[in-house]
Order: C-alpha cells, then sequence, then structure tokens
C-alpha cells in the first residue's frame, strides 16, 4: 500500500503519521509538499496531517485547501483513491468540499490535549476493517476547533447512510458524557459518500506505541496495510 | 527626530541611563552619542542585555563538566546527550509584558525561547513553563492565568512542539508582578551546532523572517514626538507573536543549515538588530557594518532608532557563505520568508550603521558589551529565621482534614485545567504527561529519553536565600532521579527584586551562591540562564524565585519511572531521615497561617548519596514506584502517588516520636517514598542502605510506612479518606476558581 | 479604492464565541444587550479605480476565500 503525506506551511503531525504509516505498513510513505501539482505514481492513500496549516489563520484549513496540491487530490478521491485527513486534514478536507459540514470552534472555547475515547462505527472500510463495529478505543485529541457542525439533512444523510465513522464517548461508551468539544451527534469523524474518504479530529497516529499511552490507534493503519494494489 | 538632536540628562534618564553610566559612554567614545547611538547603549547596556547587576555573582557558578558542550554565553546552553546527539536548552522570562499583555507576553515568551533554540540548529522537542501568579484574591489573577495559558499553548500548539511540564504557584508577593518562565529543549547533533559568532571579512549579513515594526521600542516619547499627523500610527506596540511565521522560519533555517551556508546566526530578541548584530560581530573579533535601507519593514517611515531597537519577532541574523547566496534563497522563497541582505562583516571592529546614505552610528564593537557597566551592588544578608519546634506548633485540624486541604489548595492542587490546554502529545514522543516528578520525552525512537523539570520553592528562598538556592537546585536534580534519569545540567531563570535596594540585592547574591554550591556538589552544572530583576510594584518585590530547569538523559526510556502506585499489597518505603521541619511549609502556610521559621536544610552529600540509591533500584528494577519528597511532605507524596495509581494505601503510626503532624507534613528533604513488591526486594534495598553507611560517609535511613491496596488512604490514627474524595480535592480548586465559582 | 468586506455567520449556525461575548458584556452590567454574533472585518486596498470590476473582485475574494458559505454569509462595502 502507497502513501503520500502532504505537508503544508504550518503542518507539524506529519512526522506522528509517517512513523505511523512506516511501522505499520513497513513502508516509507513520500512526502508531498502543497505546491506540488501531481501525487507520485501508484498512490493508495494520501494523508493530510495534524497542524496549524496557515497558523489557522483565516479559517482553520481554509488557505490549505485551496493549495494547488489538492486538484491532485480532489481527482485521486474522484476515482476512489483513498485519502485520509486527520484534526487539521479534516478541516481542510471539509473546507476542500471533500467532506460536508464545517469544523467550528469548541464548544467549552479552549484547546483540549487529552486521552479520548471513540466508539467505532461500520467496520468494512478500507480504514477500520482491523477494528470490531461498536469497539471502543482510547487515542488523542488536540484541538481548539473540533466542534463540528452540519445542517440538519447532511446530519441525515449521514446517519442514514452509516458514514459517521467514529463518536466520542467515555471508556464505558457513553458518547453523549464522552464529547469533548460539542460536536453534533457526537460525531468525531465522517466518510465520503463511496467511503473512500476519512476526516477524523483524534489523533490515532500517537496512540501507536504502549510507550506513549497505547495502541489503540494501531487498528486504523493496519486497516490500510492489508490493502493490496492501487485504487 | 534628527539623528543629531541634543542630548539632554531628561533624555539620557528616558533612555534608563544613569548619569555615570553615559559619562561612561561620552568617556568610551570620545564624544556626545548620536540619538541612535544613544538608543543601542540603552539597549546593550540595560539590566536585560547586560546582566551588569548579576553578572559578577554569576561568574561564581559551576558551568563545567565533560558533557558539557557550550556553557553560558550563547543562545542556549548545549550538553551531549551520547550517540551522536546534543541536547540544547535554556529557559528565559517575559514577566513584565506578561502582566501588561498576559496572552501575548506569554505567547512572544514563548517565541523567543524556542528561537534560542533551533538558532542553534536544534530542533525544539519539548517545552515547559514556570509560572507565578499573584494570591487567588487579587481582581486581577484570574484574567492573567487565563491570557498566560492560553497565550503558551496558543504558541506552542501552533509552532508545533509538546508543552510538558512546568510549575503553577500563587502567592501575594507576585500580585503586582507576575512571571512567565519559558523553557525550550531542542535535539541537535553534536558536531552541527551552530553559534553567532561570525567569521570571515566581507561577508554578507542576513536578514530572515518576519517585517520590522514598531513593536516593543522603548521611550514612547522619542517615537511620538517626531511625527504629529501620523502620531497615532507610530506610537510603540505591543508585541505579538506569530507562531505561524516561527513555524517557517524554523524549517527554513534548518533546511538551510544542512546546505552548509550558514556561518553564523543569531535571533533577534531583546533589544533586536541591536544586540544580535553586535554579539555576532564582537564574538568574531569582527566589525559590522548595517545598512538600514535594506531592513525589510512593515510600516512607512521608521527611523533608523526605530529600527535599531524595534522588537518585532520571528527574525534572525546570520552570516552566510556568499557562494551559497542562491541555495540559501531558494530555501527563503520555498518558506516564503522576507530576507534581505542588510549589511556585511568589516576588519574594524567598529559597529557602523547608515541610513539613507548618512552614517548614524559607529561604535567600538567590542566595547559595547565589554565596557558595559558592572556593578557591585551593596548587598545585606537576610537574617536567620529561628528554627520551629514542632512541638510549639498545634496542628488546629486532623490530619486528615490537612490534607484534603493542603491538595487542593491553590499551589499543591491539580494543575490539569492548564495543561490539557497544552498539546503534550504531539511529537508522539512523550513518554510522561505533565502530572509526575519530571516529564519524560524519548528523543526520535529512543531508546534514550529526556527527563525535564522545572522547580524552585520561593518561600524557602525568601526565609533564606542560600538553603532555598540549594533547595531548587536540590528539588530538580531529585525530581529527575525520581523517573530514571541521570541529571546533567541546569538552566537559571532568575527572578528578583530591586538590585538598588540591599535587601533583594542580597536575596540574588545568597541565592546565587546556594545554587552554586549545590551544582557543584552534585556534578550539575549551570549551562545557560536568564536574569530578571526589578521585579517589583509600590517598593514591594516578589518572593525571590531562582526557577531551575533541569535536564537528566534516560538511558532506556522504557525503564523510566513514575510515581503512581503500581498494584496491591506492595511495600511502601520513605528513605531519608525524617525530623519534622515544619518551618516555612506549606502546612504552616495553609493551615497554621504562619509564613516564618527557617526553611528545611540541605545535605547536598544525602541528597547524592540517596539520588544515587534510588538510581541505581530503578536501573535494576527493584521498585515499582518512586515520588521524590517536596511541598506537603510525605502525606502529600503518597497522596499524589495513590491518586496517579487509583490504588490506595494505609500508612502504618510512624516511628519518628514526633508530633503526627510533622511527620506527615514536615518537608525535610533529601527524601523519596518508594514501593517494592515483595521481602524479596525489601531485603536488597535494605542491603543497599547498609553499605552505603558501612562506608561511613553518611546515616542514610530506611523506614518501611505501609502498605498499597484498597481505594482510600488510611492515615495513621484517622478515618480512611477515599481515593474519589482525594481526587475531587485535588482536581477541583483550580477549574472551580477559573470559573469563577470559589 | 479603499473596501471592506464583512463576514458574518448565518443566523441559525451556533456561535459559542458570541454567547461568551454576550455573557460577559451583561455581567458588566451593561444592561439592553440581547445578543451577539462575532463576526470578521476585511479591509482591502485595491489598485482598480472601476467601481464595478472592484465589486467583482472581491464578491470572487469573497465567495473563494474569505467566506466560508457553508455557515457564513458577506457584505461588501466600497468606502472610497
Amino acid at each position: 500500500m502507497k502513501s503520500a503525506v502532504i505537508t503544508f506551511p504550518g503542518s507539524n503531525r506529519e512526522g506522528d503519521v509517517i512513523r505511523a504509516l512506516r511501522q505499520s505498513t513497513g513502508h516509507e510513505p513520500s512526502s508531498i509538499w502543497h505546491q506540488d501539482t501531481e501525487l507520485p505514481k501508484g498512490t493508495d492513500l494520501v494523508v493530510l496531517p495534524g497542524g496549524f496549516s496557515y497558523g489557522d489563520y483565516l479559517r482553520c484549513g481554509a488557505i490549505a485547501s485551496r493549495a494547488p496540491v489538492m486538484d491532485a487530490v480532489r481527482a485521486h478521491a474522484a476515482k476512489g483513491g483513498l485519502v485520509l485527513g486527520i484534526c487539521n486534514g479534516f478541516q481542510i478536507l471539509v473546507e476542500s468540499g471533500l467532506l460536508p459540514g464545517v469544523l467550528m470552534r469548541n464548544a467549552g472555547l479552549k484547546f483540549i490535549c487529552k486521552m479520548q475515547h471513540l466508539k467505532v462505527g461500520r467496520a468494512d472500510t478500507a480504514f477500520t476493517s482491523a477494528y470490531n463495529e461498536g469497539q471502543i478505543i482510547k487515542v488523542a485529541i488536540a484541538h481548539g476547533e473540533g466542534n463540528y457542525v452540519a445542517d440538519a439533512d447532511t446530519i441525515a444523510r449521514l446517519e442514514g447512510e452509516n458514514r459517521v465513522a467514529f463518536r466520542y464517548c467515555t471508556a464505558e461508551g457513553d458518547t453523549k458524557a464522552g464529547n469533548p468539544n460539542g460536536s453534533l451527534n457526537d460525531i468525531a469523524g465522517i466518510y465520503s459518500e463511496h467511503l473512500n474518504v476519512l476526516g477524523m479530529m483524534p489523533h490515532p497516529e500517537n496512540l501507536i506505541e504502549t510507550l506513549v499511552g497505547g495502541t489503540d490507534g494501531r487498528g486504523l493503519f493496519e486497516s490500510l496495510s492489508t490493502l493490496r494494489g492501487a485504487a | 527626530m534628527k539623528n543629531t538632536i541634543a542630548m539632554t540628562p531628561e533624555l539620557v534618564a528616558q533612555h534608563g541611563l544613569k548619569p555615570d553610566e553615559y559619562q561612561r559612554i561620552l568617556k568610551l567614545i570620545g564624544r556626545e552619542p548620536t540619538l541612535t547611538e544613544l538608543g543601542i547603549f540603552s539597549a546593550m547596556w540595560n539590566e536585560h542585555c547586560s546582566y551588569k547587576s548579576s553578572r559578577l555573582h554569576l561568574r561564581g557558578l559551576p558551568t563545567k563538566a565533560p558533557w558539557v558542550i557550550q556553557g553560558p554565553g550563547e543562545n542556549a546552553g548545549v550538553i551531549d546527550i551520547g550517540d551522536g546527539l546534543a541536547c540544547v536548552f535554556k529557559m528565559e522570562s517575559h514577566n513584565h509584558p506578561s502582566y501588561i499583555e498576559p496572552y501575548q507576553g506569554a505567547t512572544t515568551g514563548v517565541g523567543g525561547i524556542l528561537r534560542d533554540v533551533f538558532t542553534m540548529g536544534a530542533r525544539p522537542i519539548a517545552t515547559l513553563n514556570a509560572l507565578r501568579f499573584g494570591s487567588p484574591d487579587h481582581p486581577k489573577t484570574r484574567h492573567l492565568v487565563s491570557g498566560v495559558v492560553a497565550g503558551i499553548g496558543g504558541y506552542g500548539n501552533s509552532f508545533g512542539v509538546p508543552t510538558v511540564g512546568g510549575q503553577m504557584g500563587f502567592h501575594t508577593r507576585y500580585d503586582g508582578n507576575i512571571l512567565v518562565n519559558a523553557m525550550a529543549v531542542g535535539i541537535a547533533k553534536s558536531d552541527e551546532i551552530f553559534y553567532a559568532k561570525a567569521t570571515g571579512v566581507g561577508n554578507p549579513i542576513v536578514y530572515l523572517g518576519s517585517k520590522t515594526g514598531r513593536d516593543g521600542i522603548h521611550g514612547a516619547t522619542m517615537a511620538s514626538a517626531a511625527f504629529d499627523d501620523a502620531a497615532d500610527e507610530k506610537r510603540p506596540t505591543v508585541q505579538v507573536g506569530d507562531p505561524f511565521a516561527e513555524k517557517l522560519l524554523l524549517e527554513a533555517c534548518l533546511e538551510l543549515m544542512q546546505t552548509g551556508s550558514v556561518i553564523a546566526i543569531q535571533d533577534m530578541g531583546a533589544a533586536g538588530l541591536t544586540s544580535s548584530a553586535v554579539e555576532m560581530g564582537a564574538k568574531g573579533d569582527l566589525g559590522i557594518e548595517l545598512d538600514l535601507d535594506k531592513i525589510p519593514c512593515r510600516e512607512e517611515g521608521m527611523t533608523a532608532y526605530e529600527m535599531m531597537l524595534s522588537e518585532s519577532q520571528e527574525r534572525m541574523l546570520m552570516v552566510l557563505d556568499p557562494a551559497k547566496e542562491k541555495q540559501a534563497e531558494a530555501i527563503f522563497v520555498k518558506w516564503g520568508l522576507d530576507f534581505a541582505i542588510v549589511g556585511k562583516t568589516t576588519d574594524t571592529l567598529r559597529f557602523v550603521v547608515k541610513h539613507k546614505g548618512e552614517v548614524v552610528a559607529d561604535l567600538p564593537i567590542k566595547e559595547l558589551g565589554d565596557e558595559a557597566p558592572l556593578y557591585d551592588r551593596p548587598y545585606v544578608e537576610t537574617p536567620k529565621r529561628p528554627v520551629l519546634d514542632a512541638k510549639k506548633i498545634p496542628s488546629p485540624v486532623s490530619n486528615r482534614e490537612a490534607l484534603l486541604k493542603l491538595i487542593g489548595s491553590p499551589d499543591l492542587a491539580s494543575k490539569r485545567w492548564v495543561w490539557e490546554q497544552y498539546d503534550h502529545l504531539i511529537l508522539g514522543n512523550t513518554v510522561q504527561q505533565p502530572g509526575g516528578d519530571s516529564a519524560v520525552v524519548r528523543v526520535g525512537e529512543g531508546p534514550r529519553g529526556l527527563a525535564l523539570t522545572s522547580d524552585v520553592t520561593p518561600r524557602y528562598c525568601e526565609a533564606d536565600p542560600f538553603e532555598g538556592g540549594k533547595q531548587a537546585v536540590a528539588e530538580a536534580y531529585r525530581n529527575i532521579i525520581a523517573v530514571g534519569g541521570t541529571p546533567k545540567a541546569i538552566t537559571d531563570n532568575l527572578n528578583f527584586g530591586n538590585p538598588e535596594r540591599p535587601e533583594y540585592m542580597g536575596q540574588l547574591v545568597y541565592c546565587i551562591r546556594g545554587l552554586g554550591e549545590a551544582c557543584e556538589e552534585l556534578d550539575f552544572p549551570v549551562v545557560s540562564g536568564n536574569v530578571s530583576l526589578y521585579n517589583e510594584t509600590n517598593g514591594r518585590g516578589i518572593l525571590p524565585t531562582p526557577t531551575i530547569g533541569g535536564v537528566g538523559v534516560i538511558d532506556d526510556v522504557t525503564k523510566s519511572m513514575t510515581l503512581a502506585f503500581k498494584a496491591e499489597d506492595e511495600i511502601i518505603v520513605l528513605l531519608g531521615e525524617t525530623t519534622g521541619w515544619l518551618g516555612s511549609s506549606s502546612w504552616l502556610a495553609e493551615i497554621a497561617g504562619r509564613e516564618d521559621g527557617a526553611p528545611p536544610p540541605v545535605d547536598l552529600l544525602m541528597e547524592k548519596l540517596i539520588g544515587e540509591l534510588v538510581l541505581g533500584l530503578i536501573k535494576d528494577g527493584l521498585v515499582t514506584a518512586v515520588h521524590d519528597l517536596s511541598d506537603g511532605g510525605l502525606a502529600v507524596g503518597v497522596a499524589e502517588m495513590a491518586m496517579s495509581g487509583g490504588i490506595g494505601a494505609t500508612i502504618a503510626a510512624l516511628p519518628f516520636g514526633l508530633p503526627s503532624h510533622a511527620e506527615l507534613f514536615g518537608e525535610d528533604q533529601a527524601r523519596y517514598v518508594v514501593t517494592v513488591k515483595d521481602k524479596a526486594a525489601l531485603d536488597e534495598l535494605s542491603r543497599r542502605v547498609g553499605a552505603i553507611v558501612a562506608t561511613g560517609e553518611a546515616l542514610v535511613l530506611m523506614t518501611v510506612i505501609g502498605k498499597t491496596g484498597g481505594d482510600a488512604l488510611t492515615l495513621p490514627g484517622e478515618m480512611p479518606i477515599s481515593l474519589s474524595e482525594l481526587h475531587n480535592a485535588h482536581e477541583n480548586w483550580l477549574p472551580s476558581y477559573m470559573a469563577g465559582e470559589l | 479604492m479603499k473596501a471592506r468586506v464583512t463576514v458574518t455567520l448565518k443566523n441559525g449556525v451556533l456561535d459559542p464565541q458570541g454567547k461568551a461575548i454576550e455573557g460577559a458584556l451583561k455581567s458588566f452590567g451593561l444592561e439592553g444587550v440581547d445578543s451577539v454574533r462575532q463576526g470578521k472585518v476585511f479591509d482591502i486596498e485595491l489598485s482598480l479605480t472601476d467601481k464595478a470590476e472592484a465589486e467583482a473582485l472581491l464578491k470572487a475574494a469573497a465567495e473563494k476565500l474569505l467566506a466560508n458559505t457553508v455557515v457564513e454569509n458577506y457584505r461588501i462595502e466600497i468606502l472610497g
């Protein structure tokens, strides 16, 4: 499985996700610069990492979503290629129209960094095949604008089409009580219509080793690493 | 305003220069200075840049060890951590600006210290911060806490470095002068460290980073008196940090350094272009010529004076290899940064500044630093306080009640509200989060790690500056040992009152002496530091606060230790001597409402022997939890271990023959609490203690004090305190206080 | 030519920052404040001199970048 990680000015978790991909796939992901206009040949997965691209100025992910490389990402997604946006990456995906909705300021108005439990949605996608449906996993969150908002129709579609990838919850699985930022329906991550684009606010790439807090984040990368061939 | 404006006593005073300092200038240059030159002297000779009140005393600090690559004098200190890697670190204060504008003051403090580290070629991998606020009852405190914490997070999170530790305390003596001390730690290859010293005559001096504005220029009268109709825009502005610009600067600088084109590099911090240019030249025994017409400015009509004194953030100055100019330019363009060739090195040893075709300053470059005033200010030693007899200080409440009150008190309460606003997980190397004895971060893919801590007990320093200075270093030492680290070096951020008052100067002098003695005995040298003086309001100074940032190396970070109880039925052992020391203790302040008595003395030999013992126990896998004791003594230490591990404990009646509150809350130094799994481990521990005692060096004591287990903490003779009751007392104070509920 | 683009949240979109500001104003005893919504103002200097051309440019700027039209509205003013 060939992956490519895009770095925008201000991205800062590209190293974290490159490490996670390297450990799970055994291959070194390619590094792409925001001004590149093409993805490497044979790329299966494009990753938009966490960070503060363009300082989060104007709106989180707004300027990055207009970067030259995003046309190539859109084309890749249109062909069914896999796209993973984590945190700022999720914000860039919604700003670029690859996913619906908006990420707004956390309801508590403060940046939050802590361990966070999630309930895994469907386990039949390229991203979650190594998990079980409904599994409760412990990953991390670190964001100030993770409050997922969308209009009622969009929410109905997402729920109706089973496109909510992860929901915030407590260790015991209580989603409402476990919601750290006010996201509608406790949504922590969503899929595109054809399930090939995933955007999520939490950081699975930081929970891949017991030494630094746990290994529940590995499942996402292991799911991806079991893919064969190009999209 | 004309560069050749007449010098008047008022003008000189407005620049913070005393009459005799001005005479020094006249003598040095043989004429009156131009306005720009006056500005340059006022910047170079102010306390912050010249250390004129402290330099004499700082000279006595130990700064060397086989693992020290660079001691004080550069942008940051550098130590060898093995495997061809070096750790670059420093702590700096941004106190006064944070009081005025807490968010931006804190933000620019973090930005400044990060630059000091990466200017040496090290990628920052962690930051810590030590914060002191006024009394919680003071009307400004909440606003300051909120702003400072948001500012630190706002910068660090965006820049992309984890904020992994620190300290936060409250005391009425900081009501009018808060302290914001920021520490940054970076990693570089030990043979790829970059210094500020310029070399080569005729080499281009390159400016990189954000444009120059009027940020932080002092002497408002100067700038605003100059141009009438645009006076509003000319007024000096609060420095605003731009973490995004700094991130770009970081990546560009590190890439640049890989190309071999950087001969010398210095970040522009306090006194901006002035101090960075002068230091680069002076260190390399070269002259510098600057052409201000080339400085990228973001405001119109900036004067030479303004450009030289601007403290606009996120700017670097470097000397580049002219052969590699194109390569360098490509990197600047890639990262979208402003750059300009703004001058060159010369062989004249003069600092020459030109603007609009005129020479506006021409000064001897080495003397600007070398001839800065050096003061031996009068000082008086703090009178010794009496040692308090615990038997004469009865406890007004039960020990159970005292413990709950202490762990919920402002200084000891959980600071989770603070550190959950900091990204402490980015880079995926945080092995131990905030809340433990030290932060522990893995270096790269390991196995090596660093133990990082920030410590000082200001009330001890107030009571006895010498013992307090020793204690700050000793506590940093213990905190590093407690997580399994070998203490290597410290950075010191000395925050004191007005040095022109002998009693405050005495605090500075004696704290430095105490620091020095501890550093010497513990092989724990000072490699960098910062001094912040004049922290006073209406003649009342802050508590003397020599913050110590300690760094230790952990050979195998998977074997680092935490303070949490790990399992039920483990044996709890207290190492070290307990004399029930209540003088200047947290218990005395919080429970008895007093702030008197001599502080606990520090026996450096004991610290060293017990420290080495504990480190050996950790390395050999003989202990399962380790916590050093400090504020709140034994009871608070054990409570912290229980809360962290979610396992209770029963403490047996203690055998010291002292009043129970003194045994439980006394703050004797050189003590650790450890847990061992079984009798075999306990026997080995005893054997090792016995071996030290047998050498006759010191009487190291060990006492079995109880067992882990259950879901409550039971102190001798008290009703159990459930873990949830402990947890609530510990976690609730700060969030409730900040929400205005208290 | 000087222009100003003002970007505000669409009605119905939750604005926690506006709510916090509203609460703070009320806590200062400022009677008569019913609600607050927070927006952004962009002051733009244009090298164009033709008003229609300027408006078209600003509309494009707003649509393409300055406003997230999913949740925000914008208003364009030519100041002179």
